[in-house]
């Protein structure tokens, strides 16, 4: 019977179309799962869970944890702000350290790209990346491909256009791979200075015309202009991008076709997207979030398994 | 060890014409009562049994609420080494104060059985449950858990498996491979 062909999840690159297709045929049954009275399956009675948030996050630690919990597993949460990892201890210290306790499984977040395939060769727990600053961020990606594959289908032949902050955004590195790993083709469409140049290797399409990369698409995910990550000014304003990039009702309304719109959250509402355009019927931005729960579940579920 | 014939198509017909009388004698009309299959191979006997239901007594199969559920989740030999790929669940009504006909082709050592039981309980309190199995190996239980309803009772030897083949209307006895272990 089929299994997923890593012991890790560092990153798309890693998962071949088969293991994206297998996680998300799973995540139908835990879907199913979720919708019941009892949400909740004993499959990792017997696992322990780490999360490990050296980064902010909101939505991404719950639906973690909401999924790992679901799974019956044992959580310990960790954030950053609150660690010895203050006082100077090194990464791989501070691991091993949640490791004697015994925890089968690291979730962590990192502000380095590459913390995660660093981690990897040296401890012996398995790792899932839920962001490594600019890198990668799998599970995302996986959830992303699954809402359109839930509300269009299937993802094999279908334009996808990312909208806004490509450079600073891992989402949009994992939602590129993944995409192309499922037959899907790509746009990503932004201001010049947030495009970066790895985009020409990578066989997607480049677009300044928002208005145009959206005549093209089937799905437009719009991702959010990350402040804090840029050091230097890749922007003049944001009302200035709003003029530009932002996606608003005319857009769509201009639009001769209905397209989906996504958002991997938190939304810069009146920034990188508009209020109706959020909230309209062609949004499945909540169900994005609903989703990575399932999403999630499944990765835990086949990682814990093999 | 040769792969030999367990029920051959007359027998296994009489026999699902039997469990269709037993069912009808203690659920009557199954006003109250529920079908539930496990995945993947009580799916066909369920089909069977109803299509004997029909036969029998003009029961019609839409009157009759089926479901399946999958028990991959609840396995107690999760991360055992062996892949555990779900198939899916269905049940599209309550089975709260219901009486559950729980129906899988073999029981063998119960741990099935054990885990459906204990998937059941996430849908609600049904009134109670029963088994319905086709062919019971009555050696090797590991649980305290039996049917009420018995197509046919045997004694195998572990190297053996039994493969129920409704479509080709028999039942076989095979010698265990890695495979089908």
């Amino acid at each position: 019977m089929a299994s997923l062909s890593t012991k890790h999840l560092l990153g798309i690159a890693d998962l071949s179309t088969e293991d994206i297709q297998l996680i998300h045929s799973t995540a139908d049954e835990f879907k199913e799962v979720l919708s019941r009275k009892i949400k909740k399956v004993p499959s990792l009675r017997d696992v322990t869970i780490a999360n490990l948030f050296f980064e902010n996050s909101t939505r991404t630690k719950i639906s973690f944890e909401l999924a790992e919990k679901r799974l019956s597993a044992d959580v310990v949460n960790f954030a950053s702000s609150t660690s010895s990892t203050k006082k100077g201890e090194t990464l791989i210290d501070t691991v091993n350290n949640i490791l004697a306790m015994k925890v089968d499984v690291v979730v962590m977040r990192h502000p380095q790209p590459g913390a995660h395939r660093l981690l990897s060769r040296h401890i012996d727990a398995k790792i899932i990346n839920a962001g490594d600053g600019a890198h990668e961020h799998p599970t995302q990606a996986l959830l992303d491909a699954y809402s359109i594959r839930e509300r269009l289908g299937e993802v094999g032949g279908k334009k996808v256009c990312l909208f806004g902050d490509i450079k600073h955004s891992r989402v949009a590195i994992s939602n590129i791979l993944c995409l192309q790993k499922l037959g899907a083709e790509v746009m990503v469409c932004g201001p010049g200075s947030l495009i970066p140049k790895y985009v020409n290797g990578l066989g997607v399409k480049v677009s300044h015309n928002v208005q145009e990369a959206l005549a093209w698409c089937d799905v437009a995910n719009v991702l959010r202009i990350q402040l804090e990550r840029q050091q230097v000014r890749y922007i003049p304003s944001l009302r200035e991008y709003n003029q530009y990039f932002g996606i608003r009702k005319s857009h769509l309304d201009a639009l001769d076709k209905e397209i989906v719109i996504m958002h991997p959250g938190p939304i810069n509402r009146g920034v990188e997207i508009d209020s109706d355009v959020a909230d309209s019927e062609h949004s499945i931005i909540l169900d994005q979030v609903e989703n990575g729960v399932a999403t999630r579940m499944a990765v835990l579920y086949l990682l814990a398994e093999a | 060890m040769e792969k030999r014939l367990l029920l051959e198509e007359s027998l296994l017909n009489l026999i699902l014409r039997r469990l269709a009388f037993q069912l009808i004698e203690s659920h009557q009309s199954f006003e109250e009562s529920v079908f539930i299959a496990i995945q993947p191979r009580g799916i066909e006997l369920m089909h069977a049994v109803v299509k004997a239901l029909e036969e029998v007594k003009a029961i019609k199969p839409e009157s009759l609420q089926q479901g399946t559920l999958d028990i991959t989740f609840h396995r107690d030999d999760f991360r055992s080494g062996k892949s555990l790929i779900p198939k899916s669940t269905d049940i599209p009504f309550a089975i709260e104060g219901k009486r559950i006909i729980l129906i899988d082709d073999v029981l063998y050592t119960g741990r099935t059985i054990r885990a459906a039981l204990d998937a059941l309980v996430d849908f609600g309190r049904p009134k109670d449950a029963e088994l319905l199995v086709l062919i019971d190996r009555k050696l090797h239980r590991d649980l305290p858990i039996q049917a009420k309803y018995v197509g046919k009772t045997i004694d195998s030897i572990e190297e053996e498996r039994v493969t129920v083949d409704l479509e080709g209307k028999s039942v076989w006895i095979t010698p265990k491979t890695p495979d089908n272990g």
